[in-house]
């Protein structure tokens, strides 16, 4: 047997019993150190026949290698049992709650009127908006319901001083007029917004959400009319096809005016919208009257299109199933955790308008 | 509007089903709301007759019966009718049945020891007649024992919503002519009427020419030697289907008129008039006893029918006491006029009084139908009561002349989208009772004076789609296509800081724009109220002019449910103004209690200005407001805590204010008793968030990052204890801005070791440069300048 093979049969021997880092670190400094075997060995090199030097130098760095790569093998299991050992220790029980926080969430409101803003974006609407108090002129007179017409019974109006002069608006109709007193046709807007009415009961709040939409051009018609309410129910309410009736009714500022249901069956206690042999009334329509134009400073002989009217509230409550108005309104923290929206669900083409 | 088929076809001659009728009146705008069998109610009374009557054993005045409705069964049945006999035919009401009279809902009950299942009915518990003595005696109705009595001789109800334009459909012949426009059956013609008049009218009409004369026709008749009674039990079961109470043959005459041909008409007793009649203006302070028997107290201006004496009635809305028809009227004045509508709404709406009649001239009542009512009334009246009429009288012209209008086809296709021929136009307006010329390029059509709606070409064109059906108009689908933005910047910042506020934990609530006065003042002290001039309860008194309100109102009362440790906001309008515009729209939020609470992990503390803080900045930085660009100042509000709130505002403290935060004053905490004491709030103000004039394309710069090593030095100062850390850290940041990348204090200490009037501000800087990797001599030279700097500006030295 030759040194190094002596070298290396201890060194064999050794090596299996190290049980610590401690005991590794011996072994490294014996074969490995200043005076260690190996060590020594390679200060021979230079006192050999040059012959032999290349071989012997050969079998030495072949031992040398296999000796540095076992204490790299056995530093690592040390290495592996130490972690594992500590890790033992460490086990925490991961079923246990996590730091509290609170979930935010969307109002249903909000959610809705989002969903329809990118319903009417997909088809070029603009969103618009007016303020809450409105003039007298605005609300009523300019959309053709003149003083001491019975048509304003229909809306219990809220007014901010004795002369009836300044009120909330009852409806988001006034709008129509800011938007056509402010630009030049063509006009195509939406207008969500808040309208009070001062009534209040179980299906009543004194406030409400109102969606108004108005599109005004040269060729605007009926048939255009139809189409777009068409469009906005199917998206809307997320289904291929909608039984729709137009119904002919009477609002002072569209002539012709219409009201529209759509088609409604009630399964397993839910209310499925678009089929079925109910009807239920979900907004007013017409062509804009052309008064109303005239008022809006617009020409009646060259422009016309259609405006509608909707409940957004409403809408909500048949989309989700919500059964009672008042609570929309009533900021109880159960009710907005159960009704609300996840923040991140934001309603788009592209994702799609709800989960 | 209520209606019943019979009463229908009694002016449409028709083969459709109730169905097909009901189906087209709502297709024409004539929306059938509801369609109830002759009222639940009433068909509970059956047609029953008395198997055998014999005494109460415990009650002389009492029977005990025993009935049949034509089951198998008899029913026991105690009643205390003196003709309740063997073999009567009657009417029998079971127990659940509510008696028309009483409103009392039957029960099986024990009379005198003896259980009675529902009673035998009297005419006037039925309301069907004042005669109480004894119950019905059906003579001959053997085979209909069993059935309902009023089911099959009225039919259903049905309740059609008139919109407020077609008066002319409020009444029942209104209806059928729109009906028969649409081809469903043919409007029967009015019969003429044939009775003798002889003598003239002599009572003197005069209508003065004040200045707000609300009457222009008086049409009148006198009727004499009448025997007003009881009316016909067809007359009577008209009205009580439609829910009118009978009264007298000569007031459900003109009931019955009024509902039938939408004419109302009036009926003085002849000889209470004080000599002679006449139409004027009221003078203010006149006051006189109306039929629902209150008192009204008038104002200058109302139009009045009067006597020489005193005013006798509200033309057009209600008539008087002194004047009333009773079953002892002998001699009548019946009146047929045409009232202003506005004249009429502007009186009721001033004495609050709603009529049928007032519901009907202020809609606009057909001025030309006067005569035809003096007819139809005065035929009725003599047939029922006797007596002779005398020739019409016929006060004042209707003014209003015929509307012509000028009429070109092809805008109906304009405007709807579909053709309709000439042929059909004709037929239709036709029907409808529009007359018409044809000319070269349009025609002229002449409107029906019952029309008051329609007025230009739209109108017309209303009625010929309407009439044609909605459901002939050809769907045109949009198109998918986009020139203008969805939303401006304001629009898009209020749906972001929705979002990004309830990413934040806060739950959005939606509240009432008006708010409780005694709330808001504690929110906006010295800003002046904003009072709703009818409001829907007297605490919701007030435009609010904080969005603090509503919220703090809200919070409070989950809180009392138990749930204290809440974040809410909402974001709307608030109002410094009653003007249109004055308002605008803030995000505010509320946030209340612990952070913690009960958690095994978390150490349960108050939430604190800085949390609230946190979120506003958070929330500034998402809405688009760079970080550097946000200057935090104390200056507060006073609905906050004065030493724990502050603002902060954009680059400067002259900047435009962005948002006030921090805790809510523990006076209004105290003053609206909150059960979690600990609440801090913020208020963001959108429209002072500047909208960028470029898009992030186009100003982000191109990336540079640094390759060199980054340093960081602690410093720690002695400063003035009042010195503001935040001015402090400015103050470090702008030394050097190529060198110095960051600064954050991380600890502050007032106490031992430290002088009173001091403060010791530990503070981290990051050090960085783009071109070289900063050395200890670069960095002692730094560290140097920042102590110098801080030393000079502020007077703070570094702490030994």
């Amino acid at each position: 047997m030759s040194d190094l093979e002596k070298i290396s049969s201890i060194f064999n021997a050794k090596i299996d019993s190290v049980k610590t880092k401690e005991d590794l670190q011996i072994i490294k400094t014996e074969f490995f150190g200043k005076n260690g075997q190996i060590t020594n060995q390679f200060k021979t090199l230079g006192s050999l026949q040059p012959e032999k030097r290349k071989e012997f130098a050969s079998n030495l760095n072949k031992i040398k290698d296999d000796l540095t790569s076992q204490i790299e093998q056995k530093d690592f299991e040390l290495s592996n049992a130490e972690i594992n050992e500590k890790l033992k220790n460490e086990k925490v029980d991961v079923t246990l709650p996590i730091r509290p926080f609170q979930q935010g969430k969307i109002h249903p409101v909000s959610q809705v009127i989002d969903e329809i803003s990118s319903i009417f974006s997909e088809i070029g609407f603009s969103v618009a908006e007016g303020p809450d108090v409105e003039t007298e002129y605005n609300n009523f007179t300019a959309l053709n319901t003149p003083k001491d017409h019975p048509a304003r019974d229909m809306h219990d109006t809220f007014y901010l001083e004795k002369n009836k002069k300044l009120l909330l608006r009852t409806h988001t109709s006034p709008v129509q007029i800011r938007t056509m007193l402010g630009g030049k046709p063509p006009f195509k807007i939406i207008v969500p917004g808040r309208t009070y009415r001062c009534d209040s009961d179980q299906t009543h709040a004194p406030m409400f959400h109102q969606l108004e939409g108005l599109h005004i051009d040269k060729k605007i018609t009926m048939g255009h009319l139809k189409g777009c309410l068409n469009y906005f129910i199917k998206e809307f309410f997320e289904v291929k096809n909608v039984k729709m009736r137009f119904r002919p009714s009477h609002f002072p500022f569209t002539e012709p005016s219409a009201e529209v249901d759509i088609g409604y069956k009630i399964e397993n206690e839910k209310i499925i919208i678009g089929d079925g042999d109910k009807w239920l009334e979900i907004l007013g329509c017409g062509m804009v009257h052309p008064n109303v134009l005239k008022n809006a400073k617009v020409d009646p002989k060259k422009y016309q299109g259609f405006a509608f009217g909707m409940g957004i509230d409403r809408l909500a409550m048949l989309k989700y199933g919500i059964n009672d108005l008042r609570a929309f309104f009533e900021t109880d923290y159960r009710w907005l955790s159960h009704f609300g929206f996840d923040p991140l669900d934001v309603p788009t083409n592209y994702r799609g308008l709800s989960k | 509007m209520i209606i019943t088929l019979p009463w229908l076809k009694e002016h449409l001659k028709t083969d459709a089903k109730e169905n097909e009728i009901v189906e087209r009146l709502t297709s024409i705008g004539l929306e059938v709301e509801s369609i109830k069998e002759n009222s639940e109610e009433l068909s509970k009374f059956k047609i029953a007759k008395i198997i055998k009557a014999e005494k109460h054993p415990n009650a002389d005045k009492l029977k005990v019966c025993d009935v049949t409705i034509g089951g198998k069964e008899t029913l026991k049945v105690v009643c205390g009718a003196s003709n309740a006999r063997d073999g009567l035919i009657t009417i029998y009401a079971p127990p659940g049945a509510v008696i028309p009279k009483t409103k009392f809902e039957l029960k099986i009950a024990k009379i005198r020891g003896v259980e009675s299942k529902g009673m035998l009915c009297s005419g006037s518990e039925l309301n069907l007649s004042e005669d109480s003595e004894g119950i019905i005696e059906l003579n001959g109705k053997e085979k209909e024992i069993g059935k309902s009595y009023f089911k099959n001789k009225i039919g259903k109800l049905i309740d059609i919503a008139i919109t407020p334009n077609r008066p002319d459909c409020l009444g029942v012949r209104g209806i059928a002519r729109d009906l028969s426009s649409t081809g469903i059956g043919k409007l029967k013609s009015v019969k003429k009427k044939k009775f003798k008049q002889t003598s003239n009218q002599n009572i003197k009409i005069s209508i003065t020419k004040d200045k707000h004369q609300g009457c222009h026709i008086f049409g009148s008749c006198y009727i004499k030697n009448i025997v007003n009674k009881e009316s016909p039990k067809w007359l009577q079961e008209k009205l009580l289907t439609i829910g009118l109470k009978p009264i007298s043959a000569v007031v459900d005459i003109t009931n019955y008129v009024m509902f039938d041909l939408n004419r109302p008409l009036h009926a003085y007793d002849a000889d209470k008039i004080d000599r002679e009649i006449i139409v004027r203006d009221s003078k203010d302070g006149e006051e006189f006893e109306a039929l629902d028997n209150k008192k009204y107290k008038l104002k200058k201006g109302m139009c009045v029918i009067s006597d020489k004496s005193s005013v006798l009635g509200l033309g057009g809305i209600i008539g008087g006491i002194k004047t009333s028809t009773e079953l002892n009227t002998k001699n009548l004045l019946l009146e047929s006029a045409y009232f202003l509508p506005s004249s009429i709404r502007k009186t009721s709406r001033e004495l609050t009084i709603d009529t049928d009649a007032k519901y009907r001239f202020e809609r606009g009542i057909d001025p030309n139908s006067v005569l035809e009512g003096l007819e139809v009334a005065t035929e009725l009246i003599l047939k029922i009561c006797g007596g002779q009429a005398s020739k019409f009288s016929i006060t004042g012209k209707n003014s209003q002349k015929n509307k012509i209008i000028k009429f070109d086809i092809k805008n109906f296709e304009n405007l709807i989208g579909i053709p309709i021929s000439t042929n059909e136009v004709q037929k239709i307006l036709s029907s409808l009772g529009f007359t018409f010329k044809k000319e070269k390029k349009h025609i002229n059509v002449k409107i029906p004076s019952w029309r008051p709606d329609v007025n230009q070409d739209v109108d017309l064109i209303e009625e010929l789609i309407r009439i044609k059906g909605f459901k002939n108009i050809k769907q045109i689908d949009p198109e998918r296509k986009r020139e203008n933005e969805t939303l401006n910047f304001k629009q898009k910042l209020f749906h972001l800081s929705q979002r990004s506020l309830a990413s934040k934990g806060y739950l959005e609530s939606v509240t009432w724009s008006f708010t409780d006065s005694k709330i808001d003042n504690q929110f906006s002290k010295g800003e002046k109220e904003i009072t709703i001039f009818n409001p829907i309860s007297s605490d919701l008194d007030v435009l609010r002019r904080s969005i603090f309100s509503n919220l703090a109102i809200y919070l409070k009362k989950n809180q009392d449910r138990g749930y204290e440790d809440l974040s809410l906001f909402e974001i709307g309008p608030v109002f410094f103004g009653k003007n249109p515009g004055e308002q605008q729209i803030i995000a505010g939020a509320l946030k209340s209690g612990k952070v913690g609470r009960k958690s095994w992990i978390e150490k349960e503390r108050n939430i604190d200005v800085f949390d609230i803080k946190s979120d506003v900045i958070k929330t500034l930085i998402e809405l688009g407001v760079s970080e550097q660009n946000l200057f935090i100042s104390d200056i507060t509000k006073h609905c906050y805590h004065p030493g724990r709130s502050g603002s902060i505002t954009l680059k400067s403290e002259k900047g435009p204010h962005l948002a006030y935060f921090g805790e809510i004053h523990p006076a209004i905490i105290k003053k609206l008793d909150f059960k979690e004491p600990n609440v801090y709030g913020f208020e963001i103000f959108l429209k002072n968030i500047p909208e960028p004039s470029k898009k992030i394309r186009q100003t982000k710069k191109s990336f540079q990052p640094s390759d060199f090593q980054k340093s960081q030095r602690d410093f720690a100062f002695v400063i003035d204890k009042i010195f503001k850390i935040g001015l402090l850290e400015k103050i470090i940041k702008e030394i050097d801005t190529s060198i110095i990348k960051e600064v954050s204090t991380f600890d502050v200490y007032e106490g031992e070791n430290i002088p009173k009037d001091k403060k010791s501000v530990a503070i981290n800087v990051t050090l960085q440069s783009t071109n070289k990797t900063l050395n200890e001599k670069d960095l002692d030279q730094i560290s140097q300048k920042i102590i110098d700097t801080v030393n000079n500006k502020t007077g703070a030295t570094i702490r030994s």
